[in-house]
């Protein structure tokens, strides 16, 4: 009993799902959504793709969930009830952020960069979970995005380094002398270390954007491969195994979405952290 | 692979066959000895944590935590062996 075998283009499948494109699928079979193409500023195209949209609802979500939250926590505390619900979940992570990944990196300078730890954890995350809803698109499954947040993270890295260090101070980061050497000792390590030293500033921020980029796209490729075996195959012994390798491969992404985020935040506040406390 | 070169009719077309072949043999190869790295390093990090938690089990939350973080990392660098070879089958 040969099924009839359709061979769809499994390639073309997940290339679809998982790059940019200018139509929004909307949920429950409501048909899609066409953005508009052909913006273009100064010549560079800046029309409004899939995960533009999708990085747009993140960030609302960002902003009203901390909002809601606020505004839970403040009623909670006028009216004199034990923690719990929404707000308190929130202020839970606000709490994990800035006791587990900020404070322990940067020590008593860090409350000023716990804002922008927190927008990036927060954002990140949102954007993994949209990826793993139904219909939904990973923004940060596309290398542009992560560039673009990695390029912030290396901007606020060495703009950090150089409030607190002074020009001075931050040249000595780069032109980099091991402790205790002068003379033409000093002047042939510094001739070696400073390419190193100016790599590695590169390489940080570039690692950053690659590994966040590569774990969620890569997860998805794996679920899409998987269903697509269903299809090469067609048969319902496949199909039952090929759905609970799906279901495991999603629990592992919903771990992998929340630790890419954890990663991602303490990674940059290590960094922030190692120019803080150079001297 | 050896259709694709029973198609070929001449030279230029050859070479940029073979060049394709080669860059996706390499690609293939080279995200292979990633995953061996990988699988090494995440095996030598989940034996290291529970001889850990084993020796002291009331550290157990701090040792798993560590060994979380530590296996992101290092997944980190196998996943950009994927990331250069997804750029091999775009680029040819």
């Amino acid at each position: 009993m040969m099924a009839l075998l359709q061979q769809p283009d499994i390639g073309r499948l997940i290339f679809e799902h998982t790059a940019d494109s200018h139509i929004v699928e909307l949920p429950f079979g409501l048909g899609e959504w066409h953005l508009p193409t052909g913006w273009t500023l100064f010549g560079i195209d800046v029309s409004p793709t899939r995960h533009v949209v999708f990085m747009g609802l993140a960030a609302i979500c960002v902003f009203l969930s901390v909002m809601i939250a606020k505004r839970a926590i403040v009623r909670r505390h006028r009216e004199n009830r034990a923690p719990g619900g929404f707000g308190t979940a929130i202020e839970a992570m606000v709490i994990f952020v800035r006791d587990d990944i900020v404070l322990p990196a940067m020590g008593h300078g860090g409350e000023k960069y716990l804002p922008y730890i927190l927008t990036l954890f927060f954002f990140i995350m949102f954007c993994n979970f949209f990826g793993l809803l139904p219909w939904g698109a990973t923004a940060t499954g596309n290398i542009a995005v992560t560039a673009g947040l990695a390029l912030i993270s290396f901007v606020v890295i060495e703009v950090s380094g150089m409030i607190a260090l002074g020009p001075k101070g931050y040249l000595k980061t780069i032109v980099m002398v091991p402790p205790g050497m002068t003379g033409i000792g000093a002047v042939a390590m510094a001739f070696i270390l400073t390419p190193i030293e100016i790599i590695g500033k590169l390489v940080k921020p570039f690692a950053l954007c690659l590994r966040l980029f590569a774990n969620m796209t890569g997860g998805h490729f794996v679920i899409l491969s998987l269903m697509g075996l269903i299809f090469i195959f067609a048969s319902w012994l496949v199909a039952g195994a090929s759905v609970l390798m799906i279901l495991f491969m999603l629990s592992l992404e919903l771990l992998v979405a929340l630790l890419q985020a954890y990663i991602f935040a303490l990674l940059t506040s290590v960094f922030i952290g190692m120019m803080l406390h150079e001297h | 692979m050896v259709h694709m070169l029973l198609q070929v009719q001449d030279a230029q077309t050859a070479v940029a066959v073979a060049k394709s072949t080669n860059a996706l043999l390499g690609a293939g190869i080279g995200l292979g000895l990633a995953a061996i790295g990988a699988g090494i390093g995440v095996g030598l990090i989940g034996s290291r944590a529970t001889e850990a938690i084993a020796r002291q089990p009331q550290a157990s939350g701090d040792i798993r935590g560590a060994m979380i973080l530590t296996a992101a990392l290092v997944e980190g660098v196998a996943l950009v062996a994927c990331v250069f070879a997804l750029l091999f089958k775009i680029l040819a």
